[in-house]
């Protein structure tokens, strides 16, 4: 993986000293709330429901030992020792003090760490694929050139107020495990006659006005890549609308443009941009690239994995959902769960964050990752050591064998603390977990994915889910909007809103009542929710919510 | 006939903490809505409002929230109000922990 070069820790040093200064002349009155708000969220520093909250970008989601240690130690020290691992690869920290952030700051750097553009009109932590490097079904590591645009993108001086924030994700696997249609620019890359190459999606997103990316290009050369994304930032940096922020993402503006005119812009752009890459930045990728060879891979990794796995029931019900296929033989994908029943999606505790890493260095090539599905993967695991690793996992509480299923819920803070939402996701997600635990269904439903935002701006990504929840403030009280087949795959789809909402109180029995019709209306347990609700359509499930006829019956 | 005016506090975020504040009939800030100022007239309610933006030193983002009156004094007229009021749900955090 990428280590800070000496340029890094400077710069990283010098903008935490900066916030230091920062911070220290809003407590003393030298900068007032309007002009300090701007310069804490350029560094990551939210103010929340009851707190201040610091999110604290995980570049691709990719993470060593080290780094997961100092996030636990950052938990304990300032926080209250816990962190929430999001739907963007970041962790956020709920509970920080003022006076304490700029320490914060200091020791995420010293881990090669930090918080810039995490929040604001600028290109944001950069996605990517969390089983980048290690899928079998890759066509090349994603991480390299998500790297090159981390450094491009940190502190770009014509991009540091866009109309809007703007995300990209990359994908180097044909399954796209990113979300990439769901980014402002997805970058699949993709070999043809044996090239490399880059398929370029652009405008897509969730929030108010959810958007599927469309196909700008369909195949750049890696050379081209960076030029190339410059020319569309530099396009949207034009066009994109400053005069209403709900329509100031590029997605609104190339549904108002059209794509086949922001591809004539993008083009001429990179007609002139392209002559001032001088192919320095192929140079640094080169350097990048080879940060990010493969781990040295131990022969006879599988030793002795068959028989564990035959003997131990719990431990093979654990590799059935939680692991997943290595592109080295004798390897594994561990995913890690973070969604133990009736726990909160994507929190770990720092007792949790430190099994993480101990067993990441001593088991697992050093390597950890943090999925936007908000669960931890150690990427490379000698098959070896699952049953160790299994038993480790155990004793911590981080062995739910629910990947992929229903309790694997995303969940956004939502208005447990989140000062933009407009109700609470956690508590629903909490207790859909543990109901469908109850009920011991959840293997018998399989592959289910349900995801809840607690507002419009979808950063549960509910629109993707194949059971999507927004939570909205109707009338003074929480009310929650179903929405069915959604998909956040290669094959991304927009779900349809199933008909009203239904109240706190109302929406678990309504979920449970989805999924029990879908039991009864699958033709064998092969055929997921999703390719059920693909062959049948909306009715059948909005009689199961709403009785036939009835719809407005539960209408809260 | 004009709306009758809802009973309101001023409310902000503690500058140093983040913590959820009152203001109180006496200038200060409490942790506690029992202690804050209930207005029952809206000039009034403005001018507090302007009183606690000129205390940036101390709050960030005051505003004026609804309230009603219970047994033990206001009470949050809102949910979103008695989220901030207790703390969240999935933990025993914030106010909640202090009380």
């Amino acid at each position: 993986m990428y280590h800070y070069n000496a340029f890094d820790r400077a710069f990283v040093a010098e903008r935490s000293a900066q916030f230091r200064a920062q911070v220290e002349r809003r407590i003393d009155g030298s900068l007032t709330e309007k002009e300090f708000k701007p310069l804490r969220l350029m560094n990551g520093l939210y103010l929340q429901l009851h707190a201040y909250m610091l999110r604290v970008a995980i570049p691709y989601g990719t993470l060593n030992s080290a780094q997961m240690l100092q996030l636990a130690m950052i938990a304990e020290r300032w926080d209250k020792g816990y962190g929430h691992f999001t739907t963007r690869q970041n962790i956020q920290y709920n509970w920080p003090k003022l006076r304490d952030v700029p320490d914060i700051l200091d020791a995420l750097a010293e881990v090669g760490l930090h918080a810039i553009q995490t929040s604001g009109n600028t290109i944001r932590n950069v996605t990517a694929d969390h089983f980048a490097g290690a899928a079998a079904d890759e066509v090349a590591d994603p991480r390299p050139m998500a790297e090159l645009i981390r450094q491009w993108s940190t502190d770009h001086p014509e991009f540091q107020f866009l109309p809007r924030k703007f995300k990209i994700a990359v994908t180097g696997s044909p399954n796209d495990r990113a979300v990439t249609a769901a980014h402002d620019i997805g970058l699949r890359i993709i070999s043809r006659g044996g090239d490399i190459g880059y398929c370029v999606l652009v405008g897509g997103g969730l929030g108010r006005t959810p958007m599927i990316g469309k196909v700008l290009a369909d195949f750049v050369p890696e050379a081209d890549v960076l030029p190339y994304l410059e020319s569309i930032v530099a396009v949207y940096n034009l066009l994109g609308r400053r005069d209403n922020k709900y329509k100031a993402r590029i997605k609104i503006t190339v549904h108002e443009t059209g794509i086949d005119e922001i591809r004539r812009l993008v083009e001429r752009e990179f007609t002139a941009r392209k002559v001032a890459f001088t192919g320095i930045d192929q140079e640094w990728l080169a350097g990048i690239r080879a940060q990010f060879a493969p781990p040295v891979f131990e022969r006879d990794a599988a030793a002795a994995f068959n028989a564990t796995y035959a003997a131990q029931p719990a431990f093979r019900a654990f590799v059935d959902t939680n692991v997943a296929e290595h592109r080295q033989p004798g390897y594994a994908i561990v995913s890690i769960s973070l969604k133990s029943h009736g726990a909160t999606p994507g929190d770990a505790t720092a007792a949790q964050m430190r099994v993480m890493a101990d067993l990441a260095k001593t088991y697992a090539h050093d390597e950890l990752r943090i999925s936007h599905e908000q669960n931890v993967i150690l990427p490379h695991v000698p098959k070896r050591h699952l049953a160790t690793i299994h038993a480790a996992l155990h004793r911590a509480d981080l062995a739910t064998a629910n990947i992929g299923l229903i309790s694997d819920i995303i969940a956004c803070p939502g208005m447990d603390y989140c000062a933009l939402a407009t109700a609470r996701s956690i508590p629903i997600a909490q207790e859909i977990a543990t109901r469908f635990e109850a009920l011991k269904v959840e293997h018998d439903v399989g592959p289910l994915k349900i995801k809840i935002s607690g507002c419009i701006n979808a950063c549960g990504h509910h629109h993707v889910g194949h059971i999507g929840i927004l939570g909205l403030d109707r009338a003074g009280a929480e009310n929650y909007q179903i929405t069915l087949g959604g998909d956040g795959t290669e094959d991304a789809v927009i779900g349809a809103r199933a008909g009203p909402g239904f109240g706190a109180r109302e929406i678990v029995p309504a979920v449970e009542r989805l999924v029990f019709a879908y039991l009864d209306l699958r033709t064998s347990p092969e055929e997921t929710f999703l390719d059920t609700y693909r062959r049948l359509g909306m009715a059948p499930f909005k009689a199961a919510l709403y009785g036939r006829g009835e719809a407005s019956v539960n209408a809260a | 006939m004009p709306r009758p005016f809802t009973p309101k506090v001023v409310t902000a975020s503690a500058l140093l903490e983040g913590d959820v504040v009152y203001m109180t009939p006496d200038n200060r800030w409490s942790r506690y809505l029992a202690e804050a100022e209930v207005i029952e007239y809206e000039p009034h309610a403005q001018i507090r409002l302007l009183d606690a933006e000129m205390q940036p030193d101390q709050v960030v983002g005051p505003y004026l929230a609804d309230v009603r009156f219970g047994a033990n004094g206001p009470e949050p007229a809102h949910f979103r109000e008695a989220f901030r009021m207790k703390g969240p749900s999935n933990y025993a955090h914030g106010k909640q922990e202090q009380a």
